[in-house]
Protein backbone atom coordinates (compact mmCIF):
# COMPACT_ATOMS: atom_id res chain seq x y z
CA UNK A 1 0.00 0.00 0.00
CA UNK A 2 1.56 3.44 -1.06
CA UNK A 3 0.39 6.46 1.29
CA UNK A 4 0.33 9.50 -0.42
CA UNK A 5 2.67 12.06 0.32
CA UNK A 6 0.38 14.45 1.86
CA UNK A 7 -1.04 12.39 4.20
CA UNK A 8 2.67 11.35 5.38
CA UNK A 9 3.61 14.99 5.80
CA UNK A 10 0.31 15.22 7.96
CA UNK A 11 1.28 12.73 10.26
CA UNK A 12 5.21 13.34 10.17
CA UNK A 13 5.36 16.05 12.86
CA UNK A 14 2.46 14.46 15.44
CA UNK A 15 4.89 10.96 14.88
CA UNK A 16 8.12 12.24 15.60
CA UNK A 17 6.71 14.26 18.69
CA UNK A 18 4.79 11.57 19.82
CA UNK A 19 8.35 9.05 19.60
CA UNK A 20 10.33 12.03 21.81
CA UNK A 21 8.01 11.92 24.71
CA UNK A 22 9.53 8.25 25.26
CA UNK A 23 12.71 9.66 25.47
CA UNK A 24 15.51 11.75 23.59
CA UNK A 25 16.83 9.96 20.73
CA UNK A 26 18.16 10.12 17.37
CA UNK A 27 17.35 10.90 13.30
CA UNK A 28 17.72 7.25 12.26
CA UNK A 29 16.43 6.04 15.77
CA UNK A 30 13.17 7.68 15.20
CA UNK A 31 13.07 6.63 11.50
CA UNK A 32 13.31 3.28 12.48
CA UNK A 33 10.79 3.38 14.85
CA UNK A 34 7.77 4.96 12.73
CA UNK A 35 8.57 2.34 10.24
CA UNK A 36 8.08 -0.26 13.04
CA UNK A 37 4.85 1.55 14.23
CA UNK A 38 3.55 1.72 11.29
CA UNK A 39 4.46 -1.79 10.20
CA UNK A 40 6.82 -0.67 7.41
CA UNK A 41 3.99 0.90 5.30
CA UNK A 42 4.81 4.24 6.54
CA UNK A 43 7.91 5.36 4.09
CA UNK A 44 9.72 8.38 4.58
CA UNK A 45 12.52 9.60 2.66
CA UNK A 46 15.10 9.74 4.83
CA UNK A 47 16.69 12.79 4.06
CA UNK A 48 13.57 14.74 4.90
CA UNK A 49 13.06 14.05 8.51
CA UNK A 50 15.94 16.83 9.57
CA UNK A 51 14.33 19.35 8.09
CA UNK A 52 11.10 18.78 10.13
CA UNK A 53 13.09 18.03 13.18
CA UNK A 54 14.83 21.37 12.46
CA UNK A 55 11.47 23.09 12.16
CA UNK A 56 10.29 21.55 15.62
CA UNK A 57 13.34 23.36 16.99
CA UNK A 58 12.94 26.60 15.85
CA UNK A 59 9.25 26.02 16.95
CA UNK A 60 10.40 25.18 20.37
CA UNK A 61 9.13 22.28 20.42
CA UNK A 62 12.18 20.22 20.62
CA UNK A 63 15.53 20.70 21.29
CA UNK A 64 18.86 19.40 20.48
CA UNK A 65 22.22 18.54 21.89
CA UNK A 66 25.55 16.95 20.32
CA UNK A 67 26.62 14.16 21.98
CA UNK A 68 29.82 11.80 21.85
CA UNK A 69 29.32 8.40 23.17
CA UNK A 70 32.11 7.08 24.86
CA UNK A 71 32.98 4.50 21.55
CA UNK A 72 31.32 6.32 18.71
CA UNK A 73 30.59 9.29 16.66
CA UNK A 74 29.04 12.83 17.39
CA UNK A 75 25.31 12.40 17.20
CA UNK A 76 22.47 14.94 17.49
CA UNK A 77 20.21 14.27 20.17
CA UNK A 78 16.28 15.86 20.23
CA UNK A 79 14.64 16.17 23.39
CA UNK A 80 10.61 17.00 23.73
CA UNK A 81 10.03 20.08 25.51
CA UNK A 82 6.95 21.06 27.54
CA UNK A 83 5.88 23.43 24.97
CA UNK A 84 6.13 19.89 22.62
CA UNK A 85 4.07 18.14 24.89
CA UNK A 86 1.44 20.73 24.37
CA UNK A 87 1.53 20.49 20.74
CA UNK A 88 1.73 17.24 20.74
CA UNK A 89 -2.16 17.14 22.98
CA UNK A 90 -3.91 19.71 20.49
CA UNK A 91 -2.28 17.52 17.73
CA UNK A 92 -3.83 14.90 19.78
CA UNK A 93 -7.19 16.23 20.06
CA UNK A 94 -7.47 17.59 16.10
CA UNK A 95 -6.27 14.06 14.78
CA UNK A 96 -9.61 12.31 17.34
CA UNK A 97 -11.99 14.54 16.04
CA UNK A 98 -10.07 14.26 12.06
CA UNK A 99 -10.43 10.09 13.02
CA UNK A 100 -14.51 10.30 14.46
CA UNK A 101 -15.10 12.27 11.37
CA UNK A 102 -13.70 9.64 8.77
CA UNK A 103 -15.41 6.65 10.67
CA UNK A 104 -18.55 8.38 10.51
CA UNK A 105 -18.03 8.81 6.74
CA UNK A 106 -16.73 5.51 6.28
CA UNK A 107 -20.05 3.61 8.11
CA UNK A 108 -22.24 5.83 5.72
CA UNK A 109 -20.20 5.44 2.66
CA UNK A 110 -20.22 1.61 3.63
CA UNK A 111 -23.95 1.68 3.36
CA UNK A 112 -24.00 3.52 0.24
CA UNK A 113 -21.54 0.94 -1.43
CA UNK A 114 -23.66 -1.83 -0.74
CA UNK A 115 -26.61 -0.34 -1.93
CA UNK A 116 -25.27 0.74 -4.95
CA UNK A 117 -22.82 -1.72 -6.03
CA UNK A 118 -25.72 -4.25 -7.77
CA UNK A 119 -26.84 -0.92 -9.08
CA UNK A 120 -23.68 -1.39 -11.12
CA UNK A 121 -23.47 -4.61 -11.99
CA UNK A 122 -26.34 -4.66 -13.60
CA UNK A 123 -25.23 -1.75 -15.98
CA UNK A 124 -22.13 -3.02 -16.96
CA UNK B 1 33.49 -6.20 6.74
CA UNK B 2 37.10 -6.13 6.00
CA UNK B 3 39.60 -3.68 6.75
CA UNK B 4 39.86 -2.97 2.86
CA UNK B 5 35.56 -2.72 2.08
CA UNK B 6 35.84 0.04 5.12
CA UNK B 7 38.38 1.91 3.75
CA UNK B 8 36.64 1.89 0.09
CA UNK B 9 33.52 2.90 2.33
CA UNK B 10 34.97 5.87 4.39
CA UNK B 11 36.06 7.60 0.70
CA UNK B 12 32.77 6.42 -0.70
CA UNK B 13 31.11 8.77 2.21
CA UNK B 14 33.80 11.45 1.84
CA UNK B 15 33.15 12.01 -1.74
CA UNK B 16 29.45 12.11 -1.20
CA UNK B 17 29.92 14.68 1.95
CA UNK B 18 32.06 16.70 -0.21
CA UNK B 19 29.20 16.37 -2.91
CA UNK B 20 26.60 17.62 -0.36
CA UNK B 21 28.62 20.25 1.00
CA UNK B 22 28.42 22.40 -2.32
CA UNK B 23 24.53 22.61 -1.38
CA UNK B 24 25.03 26.18 0.52
CA UNK B 25 21.45 25.41 1.89
CA UNK B 26 22.83 22.85 4.16
CA UNK B 27 25.17 23.70 6.95
CA UNK B 28 28.15 21.83 7.92
CA UNK B 29 26.42 20.35 10.81
CA UNK B 30 23.40 19.50 8.92
CA UNK B 31 26.25 17.34 6.90
CA UNK B 32 26.98 15.72 9.83
CA UNK B 33 23.97 14.85 10.97
CA UNK B 34 22.89 13.30 7.61
CA UNK B 35 26.29 11.63 7.71
CA UNK B 36 25.62 9.74 11.15
CA UNK B 37 21.73 8.91 9.43
CA UNK B 38 23.39 7.45 6.07
CA UNK B 39 26.56 5.56 8.67
CA UNK B 40 23.54 4.03 10.69
CA UNK B 41 21.68 2.99 7.42
CA UNK B 42 24.98 1.27 6.10
CA UNK B 43 25.45 -0.23 9.07
CA UNK B 44 22.05 -1.85 9.05
CA UNK B 45 21.98 -2.91 5.88
CA UNK B 46 25.43 -4.40 6.01
CA UNK B 47 24.37 -6.35 9.59
CA UNK B 48 21.54 -7.71 7.10
CA UNK B 49 24.07 -9.19 4.62
CA UNK B 50 24.94 -6.99 1.87
CA UNK B 51 28.02 -5.67 0.79
CA UNK B 52 29.32 -2.42 1.80
CA UNK B 53 29.11 -0.68 -1.60
CA UNK B 54 25.66 -1.97 -1.85
CA UNK B 55 24.77 -0.82 1.56
CA UNK B 56 26.03 2.79 0.47
CA UNK B 57 24.06 2.76 -2.58
CA UNK B 58 20.68 2.08 -0.94
CA UNK B 59 21.31 4.34 2.16
CA UNK B 60 22.30 7.27 -0.47
CA UNK B 61 18.97 6.40 -2.24
CA UNK B 62 17.27 6.33 0.57
CA UNK B 63 18.17 9.80 1.42
CA UNK B 64 16.24 11.41 -1.08
CA UNK B 65 17.35 13.48 -4.11
CA UNK B 66 19.69 16.31 -3.14
CA UNK B 67 17.36 18.33 -4.74
CA UNK B 68 14.28 18.03 -2.79
CA UNK B 69 16.75 17.51 0.28
CA UNK B 70 17.82 21.07 -0.13
CA UNK B 71 14.55 22.54 -0.86
CA UNK B 72 13.47 20.99 1.96
CA UNK B 73 16.43 22.64 3.92
CA UNK B 74 15.78 25.93 2.37
CA UNK B 75 12.36 26.15 3.14
CA UNK B 76 13.47 25.65 6.84
CA UNK B 77 16.46 27.90 6.98
CA UNK B 78 15.51 30.38 4.19
CA UNK B 79 18.32 32.82 6.04
CA UNK B 80 20.80 30.84 5.07
CA UNK B 81 19.12 31.69 1.00
CA UNK B 82 20.64 35.76 2.16
CA UNK B 83 24.24 35.14 3.02
CA UNK B 84 24.91 36.42 6.71
CA UNK B 85 28.50 37.98 7.05
CA UNK B 86 28.12 38.88 10.32
CA UNK B 87 27.41 35.53 11.64
CA UNK B 88 30.61 33.68 13.03
CA UNK B 89 32.39 31.60 9.72
CA UNK B 90 31.30 27.53 9.63
CA UNK B 91 33.08 25.26 12.05
CA UNK B 92 34.37 24.25 9.15
CA UNK B 93 36.57 26.88 8.64
CA UNK B 94 39.27 26.55 11.37
CA UNK B 95 42.78 28.40 11.95
CA UNK B 96 43.16 30.61 14.72
CA UNK B 97 44.30 33.26 11.86
CA UNK B 98 40.91 33.75 11.09
CA UNK B 99 39.52 34.18 14.67
CA UNK B 100 42.02 36.62 15.21
CA UNK B 101 41.22 38.39 12.14
CA UNK B 102 38.35 40.38 13.41
CA UNK B 103 40.35 42.14 16.55
CA UNK B 104 43.17 42.87 14.42
CA UNK B 105 41.08 44.64 12.01
CA UNK B 106 39.87 46.77 14.82
CA UNK B 107 43.04 47.64 16.00
CA UNK B 108 44.19 48.51 12.78
CA UNK B 109 40.86 50.72 12.15
CA UNK B 110 41.43 51.82 15.61
CA UNK B 111 45.03 53.01 14.82
CA UNK B 112 43.59 54.27 11.77
CA UNK B 113 41.11 56.70 14.08
CA UNK B 114 43.60 57.42 16.68
CA UNK B 115 46.17 58.42 14.14
CA UNK B 116 44.01 61.68 12.45
CA UNK B 117 43.95 62.71 16.06
CA UNK B 118 47.94 62.71 16.64
CA UNK B 119 48.40 66.16 15.08
CA UNK B 120 46.35 68.11 17.36
CA UNK B 121 48.53 66.98 20.15
CA UNK B 122 51.38 69.03 18.72
CA UNK B 123 48.93 72.08 18.25
CA UNK B 124 48.23 71.28 14.46
CA UNK B 125 44.94 71.49 14.39
CA UNK B 126 42.39 70.28 12.09
CA UNK B 127 40.05 73.57 11.43
CA UNK B 128 43.57 75.78 10.95
CA UNK B 129 45.98 73.76 9.72
CA UNK B 130 43.76 72.46 5.95
CA UNK B 131 46.89 72.65 4.00
CA UNK B 132 48.50 70.04 6.48
CA UNK B 133 46.12 67.95 6.65
CA UNK B 134 44.85 68.08 2.57
CA UNK B 135 48.69 67.08 1.60
CA UNK B 136 49.05 64.08 4.82
CA UNK B 137 45.80 62.79 4.48
CA UNK B 138 46.61 59.30 3.51
CA UNK B 139 49.06 58.35 6.12
CA UNK B 140 46.43 58.34 8.75
CA UNK B 141 44.72 55.16 7.36
CA UNK B 142 46.68 53.78 4.31
CA UNK B 143 49.75 52.49 6.60
CA UNK B 144 47.18 50.86 8.68
CA UNK B 145 45.31 49.83 6.13
CA UNK B 146 49.06 47.97 4.83
CA UNK B 147 49.91 46.82 7.84
CA UNK B 148 47.04 45.05 8.31
CA UNK B 149 47.46 43.20 5.19
CA UNK B 150 50.93 42.63 6.19
CA UNK B 151 50.05 40.75 9.09
CA UNK B 152 47.16 38.70 7.27
CA UNK B 153 49.45 37.95 3.88
CA UNK B 154 52.13 37.63 6.47
CA UNK B 155 54.78 39.40 3.80
CA UNK B 156 58.65 39.07 3.91
CA UNK B 157 60.39 41.69 5.81
CA UNK B 158 61.59 42.32 2.38
CA UNK B 159 58.45 43.56 1.42
CA UNK B 160 57.99 45.27 4.29
CA UNK B 161 60.87 47.32 3.98
CA UNK B 162 59.90 48.12 0.61
CA UNK B 163 56.43 49.27 1.77
CA UNK B 164 57.82 51.26 4.73
CA UNK B 165 60.31 53.09 2.22
CA UNK B 166 57.73 54.08 -0.08
CA UNK B 167 55.76 55.20 2.34
CA UNK B 168 58.52 57.27 3.85
CA UNK B 169 59.17 58.99 0.56
CA UNK B 170 55.84 59.75 0.19
CA UNK B 171 55.61 61.77 3.75
CA UNK B 172 58.71 62.92 2.56
CA UNK B 173 57.32 64.47 -0.47
CA UNK B 174 54.14 65.89 1.10
CA UNK B 175 56.11 67.47 3.89
CA UNK B 176 59.90 68.90 2.99
CA UNK B 177 58.58 70.99 -0.06
CA UNK B 178 58.28 74.36 0.45
CA UNK B 179 54.76 74.81 -1.32
CA UNK B 180 52.49 77.69 -0.21
CA UNK B 181 48.66 76.77 1.06
CA UNK B 182 47.34 78.03 -2.17
CA UNK B 183 49.19 76.84 -4.47
CA UNK B 184 48.36 74.20 -7.38
CA UNK B 185 50.78 71.16 -6.55
CA UNK B 186 49.52 71.45 -2.83
CA UNK B 187 46.21 70.01 -4.50
CA UNK B 188 48.04 67.97 -6.73
CA UNK B 189 50.07 65.97 -4.37
CA UNK B 190 46.75 65.81 -2.39
CA UNK B 191 45.12 64.32 -5.22
CA UNK B 192 48.01 62.18 -6.41
CA UNK B 193 49.50 61.32 -3.15
CA UNK B 194 46.69 58.76 -2.11
CA UNK B 195 46.79 57.07 -5.89
CA UNK B 196 50.11 56.62 -5.31
CA UNK B 197 49.86 55.22 -1.78
CA UNK B 198 46.96 53.52 -2.75
CA UNK B 199 49.14 51.62 -5.04
CA UNK B 200 51.58 51.31 -2.55
CA UNK B 201 48.96 49.26 -0.57
CA UNK B 202 48.29 47.24 -3.66
CA UNK B 203 51.68 45.38 -2.99
CA UNK B 204 50.73 44.63 0.17
CA UNK B 205 47.48 43.34 -1.04
CA UNK B 206 48.63 41.40 -3.46
CA UNK B 207 51.02 39.53 -0.65
CA UNK B 208 53.90 41.09 -2.36
CA UNK B 209 53.39 39.22 -5.87
CA UNK B 210 52.86 42.34 -7.40
CA UNK B 211 54.42 41.27 -10.93
CA UNK B 212 51.58 38.37 -10.96
CA UNK B 213 48.98 39.46 -13.66
CA UNK B 214 46.30 37.88 -11.98
CA UNK B 215 47.08 39.31 -8.18
CA UNK B 216 46.73 42.59 -9.84
CA UNK B 217 43.73 41.88 -11.38
CA UNK B 218 42.07 40.72 -7.79
CA UNK B 219 43.34 44.39 -6.79
CA UNK B 220 41.84 46.08 -9.04
CA UNK B 221 38.55 43.99 -8.13
CA UNK B 222 39.40 44.61 -4.24
CA UNK B 223 39.45 48.72 -5.45
CA UNK B 224 35.98 48.43 -6.79
CA UNK B 225 34.47 46.75 -4.05
CA UNK B 226 36.07 48.80 -1.45
CA UNK B 227 35.27 51.94 -3.42
CA UNK B 228 31.59 50.97 -3.01
CA UNK B 229 32.02 49.34 0.70
CA UNK B 230 33.31 52.71 1.92
CA UNK B 231 30.48 54.85 0.27
CA UNK B 232 27.80 52.38 2.12
CA UNK B 233 29.44 52.99 5.33
CA UNK B 234 29.60 57.01 4.70
CA UNK B 235 25.73 56.81 3.71
CA UNK B 236 25.51 55.17 7.04
CA UNK B 237 27.77 57.65 9.00
CA UNK B 238 25.41 59.86 7.56
CA UNK B 239 22.61 59.18 9.43
CA UNK B 240 24.62 58.58 12.57
CA UNK B 241 25.49 62.04 12.41
CA UNK B 242 22.02 63.51 11.63
CA UNK B 243 20.26 61.94 14.56
CA UNK B 244 23.43 62.62 16.95
CA UNK B 245 23.13 66.43 15.71
CA UNK B 246 19.46 65.81 16.18
CA UNK B 247 19.04 64.53 19.37
CA UNK B 248 21.63 65.88 21.33
CA UNK B 249 20.23 69.42 19.91
CA UNK B 250 16.87 68.16 21.60
CA UNK B 251 18.05 68.02 24.95
CA UNK B 252 19.93 71.59 24.25
CA UNK B 253 23.66 70.21 24.25
CA UNK B 254 25.68 71.19 20.46
CA UNK B 255 27.02 68.34 19.40
CA UNK B 256 28.40 69.66 16.29
CA UNK B 257 32.10 70.28 17.71
CA UNK B 258 32.40 66.76 18.63
CA UNK B 259 31.44 65.54 15.09
CA UNK B 260 33.30 67.63 13.12
CA UNK B 261 36.24 67.15 14.92
CA UNK B 262 36.45 63.52 16.08
CA UNK B 263 33.38 61.35 14.61
CA UNK B 264 33.95 62.53 11.21
CA UNK B 265 37.79 62.45 10.85
CA UNK B 266 38.15 59.46 12.81
CA UNK B 267 35.34 57.89 11.46
CA UNK B 268 36.03 58.57 7.95
CA UNK B 269 40.04 56.76 9.04
CA UNK B 270 38.44 53.61 10.48
CA UNK B 271 36.04 53.35 7.38
CA UNK B 272 39.00 53.22 5.19
CA UNK B 273 40.48 49.57 7.41
CA UNK B 274 36.43 48.30 8.27
CA UNK B 275 35.64 48.79 4.32
CA UNK B 276 38.74 46.37 3.32
CA UNK B 277 38.30 44.14 5.58
CA UNK B 278 34.68 44.01 4.77
CA UNK B 279 36.04 43.19 0.67
CA UNK B 280 38.23 40.66 2.13
CA UNK B 281 35.84 38.95 4.07
CA UNK B 282 32.49 38.52 1.81
CA UNK B 283 34.45 38.24 -1.66
CA UNK B 284 33.63 34.01 -1.63
CA UNK B 285 30.22 35.11 0.20
CA UNK B 286 28.48 38.13 -1.58
CA UNK B 287 28.24 38.67 -5.68
CA UNK B 288 30.75 41.85 -6.25
CA UNK B 289 28.82 44.40 -6.97
CA UNK B 290 30.74 46.76 -8.98
CA UNK B 291 30.41 44.29 -11.98
CA UNK B 292 26.48 44.65 -11.16
CA UNK B 293 26.88 48.46 -11.33
CA UNK B 294 29.17 48.19 -14.40
CA UNK B 295 26.47 46.36 -16.10
CA UNK B 296 23.68 49.05 -15.38
CA UNK B 297 25.31 51.77 -16.56
CA UNK B 298 27.39 50.76 -19.59
CA UNK B 299 24.11 51.23 -21.26
CA UNK B 300 23.03 54.42 -19.80
CA UNK B 301 26.71 55.85 -20.17
CA UNK B 302 27.05 54.78 -23.79
CA UNK B 303 23.57 56.43 -24.63
CA UNK B 304 24.55 59.60 -22.47
CA UNK B 305 27.54 60.06 -24.08
CA UNK B 306 26.32 59.45 -27.77
CA UNK B 307 23.72 62.01 -27.15
CA UNK B 308 26.70 64.10 -25.91
CA UNK B 309 28.80 63.36 -29.76
CA UNK B 310 25.42 64.29 -31.63
CA UNK B 311 25.06 67.28 -29.66
CA UNK B 312 28.44 68.36 -30.21
CA UNK B 313 27.86 67.54 -34.04
CA UNK B 314 24.56 69.15 -34.62
CA UNK B 315 24.94 72.50 -33.04
CA UNK B 316 28.86 72.72 -34.32
CA UNK B 317 29.34 74.19 -30.77
CA UNK B 318 33.15 73.81 -30.03
CA UNK B 319 33.80 72.77 -26.56
CA UNK B 320 34.22 75.32 -23.80
CA UNK B 321 37.69 74.66 -22.33
CA UNK B 322 37.39 76.92 -19.30
CA UNK B 323 38.97 76.23 -16.31
CA UNK B 324 37.49 72.73 -14.99
CA UNK B 325 36.90 71.54 -18.61
CA UNK B 326 39.48 69.50 -18.85
CA UNK B 327 39.48 67.93 -15.36
CA UNK B 328 35.97 66.67 -15.92
CA UNK B 329 36.81 65.43 -19.33
CA UNK B 330 39.54 63.35 -17.18
CA UNK B 331 36.63 62.11 -14.76
CA UNK B 332 34.96 61.17 -17.52
CA UNK B 333 37.43 59.32 -19.08
CA UNK B 334 37.96 57.46 -15.54
CA UNK B 335 34.79 56.39 -15.38
CA UNK B 336 34.66 55.35 -19.07
CA UNK B 337 37.65 53.01 -17.68
CA UNK B 338 36.31 52.43 -14.73
CA UNK B 339 33.40 50.82 -16.31
CA UNK B 340 35.66 48.96 -18.84
CA UNK B 341 37.46 47.40 -15.89
CA UNK B 342 34.99 46.16 -14.08
CA UNK B 343 33.55 44.37 -16.86
CA UNK B 344 36.76 43.20 -17.70
CA UNK B 345 37.16 42.30 -14.26
CA UNK B 346 34.09 39.94 -14.10
CA UNK B 347 34.37 38.10 -17.14
CA UNK B 348 35.08 35.07 -17.91
CA UNK B 349 38.16 34.73 -20.55
CA UNK B 350 36.91 32.11 -22.17
CA UNK B 351 33.07 32.81 -23.00
CA UNK B 352 32.16 34.60 -26.50
CA UNK B 353 31.91 37.95 -27.35
CA UNK B 354 28.42 39.01 -26.63
CA UNK B 355 25.98 42.18 -27.09
CA UNK B 356 27.58 43.74 -24.12
CA UNK B 357 30.94 43.39 -25.57
CA UNK B 358 29.49 45.41 -28.35
CA UNK B 359 28.13 48.13 -26.47
CA UNK B 360 31.32 48.51 -24.23
CA UNK B 361 33.15 48.61 -27.31
CA UNK B 362 30.59 51.96 -28.54
CA UNK B 363 31.01 53.21 -24.92
CA UNK B 364 34.83 53.46 -25.41
CA UNK B 365 35.32 54.45 -28.62
CA UNK B 366 32.63 57.24 -28.31
CA UNK B 367 34.59 58.17 -25.03
CA UNK B 368 37.75 58.98 -27.19
CA UNK B 369 36.32 60.28 -29.78
CA UNK B 370 35.06 63.14 -27.53
CA UNK B 371 38.08 63.18 -26.01
CA UNK B 372 40.14 64.12 -29.00
CA UNK B 373 37.68 66.91 -29.15
CA UNK B 374 38.64 68.42 -26.12
CA UNK B 375 42.28 67.63 -26.85
CA UNK B 376 42.11 69.95 -29.68
CA UNK B 377 40.07 72.50 -27.97
CA UNK B 378 42.86 72.30 -24.93
CA UNK B 379 46.15 72.43 -26.91
CA UNK B 380 45.23 75.64 -28.51
CA UNK B 381 44.66 77.20 -24.60
CA UNK B 382 48.15 75.25 -23.38
CA UNK B 383 49.92 76.92 -26.07
CA UNK B 384 48.47 80.30 -25.83
CA UNK B 385 48.81 80.48 -21.86
CA UNK B 386 51.78 78.07 -21.13
CA UNK B 387 51.73 74.84 -19.08
CA UNK B 388 51.06 75.12 -15.32
CA UNK B 389 51.53 71.84 -13.13
CA UNK B 390 47.27 72.16 -12.99
CA UNK B 391 46.97 71.72 -16.73
CA UNK B 392 50.22 69.82 -17.47
CA UNK B 393 49.13 67.04 -14.75
CA UNK B 394 44.94 67.54 -16.26
CA UNK B 395 46.37 67.24 -20.10
CA UNK B 396 49.40 64.12 -18.76
CA UNK B 397 46.36 61.95 -17.39
CA UNK B 398 44.32 62.87 -20.22
CA UNK B 399 47.04 61.44 -22.40
CA UNK B 400 47.41 58.46 -20.34
CA UNK B 401 43.95 57.71 -20.58
CA UNK B 402 43.84 58.08 -23.90
CA UNK B 403 46.40 55.95 -24.55
CA UNK B 404 44.53 53.36 -22.40
CA UNK B 405 41.38 53.57 -23.96
CA UNK B 406 42.49 53.26 -27.74
CA UNK B 407 44.58 50.35 -27.16
CA UNK B 408 42.24 48.65 -25.12
CA UNK B 409 39.79 49.44 -27.86
CA UNK B 410 41.73 47.94 -30.48
CA UNK B 411 42.22 44.92 -28.58
CA UNK B 412 38.48 45.15 -27.69
CA UNK B 413 37.64 45.32 -31.41
CA UNK B 414 40.01 42.18 -32.12
CA UNK B 415 38.26 40.23 -29.39
CA UNK B 416 34.56 41.14 -30.70
CA UNK B 417 35.91 39.72 -34.20
CA UNK B 418 37.05 36.85 -32.79
CA UNK B 419 40.33 37.77 -33.89
CA UNK B 420 41.81 38.05 -30.51
CA UNK B 421 41.64 36.36 -26.97
CA UNK B 422 40.04 38.21 -24.18
CA UNK B 423 43.47 37.65 -22.16
CA UNK B 424 45.08 39.99 -24.11
CA UNK B 425 42.86 43.19 -23.18
CA UNK B 426 42.98 41.53 -19.33
CA UNK B 427 46.72 41.79 -19.49
CA UNK B 428 47.01 44.97 -20.70
CA UNK B 429 44.71 46.38 -18.30
CA UNK B 430 47.02 44.62 -15.33
CA UNK B 431 50.41 45.95 -17.24
CA UNK B 432 49.16 49.09 -17.11
CA UNK B 433 49.02 49.69 -13.61
CA UNK B 434 52.35 50.36 -13.49
CA UNK B 435 51.82 53.15 -15.80
CA UNK B 436 49.63 54.96 -13.19
CA UNK B 437 52.18 53.91 -10.17
CA UNK B 438 54.48 56.15 -12.01
CA UNK B 439 52.62 59.07 -13.30
CA UNK B 440 51.10 59.28 -9.05
CA UNK B 441 54.88 59.29 -8.21
CA UNK B 442 55.76 61.89 -10.58
CA UNK B 443 53.70 64.25 -9.60
CA UNK B 444 53.85 64.02 -5.95
CA UNK B 445 57.60 63.91 -6.13
CA UNK B 446 59.12 65.75 -9.81
CA UNK B 447 56.48 68.44 -10.14
CA UNK B 448 56.60 70.70 -7.46
CA UNK B 449 60.72 71.15 -8.32
CA UNK B 450 60.05 71.23 -11.87
CA UNK B 451 57.01 74.15 -11.52
CA UNK B 452 59.17 75.71 -8.89
CA UNK B 453 56.98 75.33 -6.10
CA UNK B 454 54.11 77.24 -7.51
Amino acid sequence: MHITKDLVAASAMPLVLGILTEGESYGYAILKQVNDLSGGQLEWTDGLLYPLLHRLERLGHVESAWETPPAGRRRKYYRITDQGRAELAEQRRQWATVVDALQGVWSTSQSIKLIKAPAWESAG
Amino acid sequence: MTVDSNHDLDSQIAEWRSYVHRRRELHYTDVEELEDHLRSRITELTEAGLRADEAFLIAVKRMGSLDELSREFAREHSERLWKQLMLPGEPDLPAARSRRELPVMVICAAVAALAIKVPSLFGLNLDDEGAFYLSNLSFFALPPLAAYFVWQRRLSPRVIGALAGLFILGAVAANAYPLADDSQSLVLTAIHLPIALWLVVGVAYVGGEWRSQRRRMDFIRFTGEWLIYFVLIALGGGVLTAFTVGTFRAIGVDAETFIQSWLLPCGAMAAVVVAAWLVEAKQSVIENMAPVLTRVFTPLFAVALLAFLVGIIWTNNGIDVERDALILFDLLLVIVLGLLLYAISARDPAARPVLFDRLQLVLVVIALIIDVFVLVAITGRITQWGFSPNKTAALGENLILLTNLAWSSWLFFGFVRNRMPFARLEQWQTRYIIVYFVWAWTVVLAFPPVFGFA
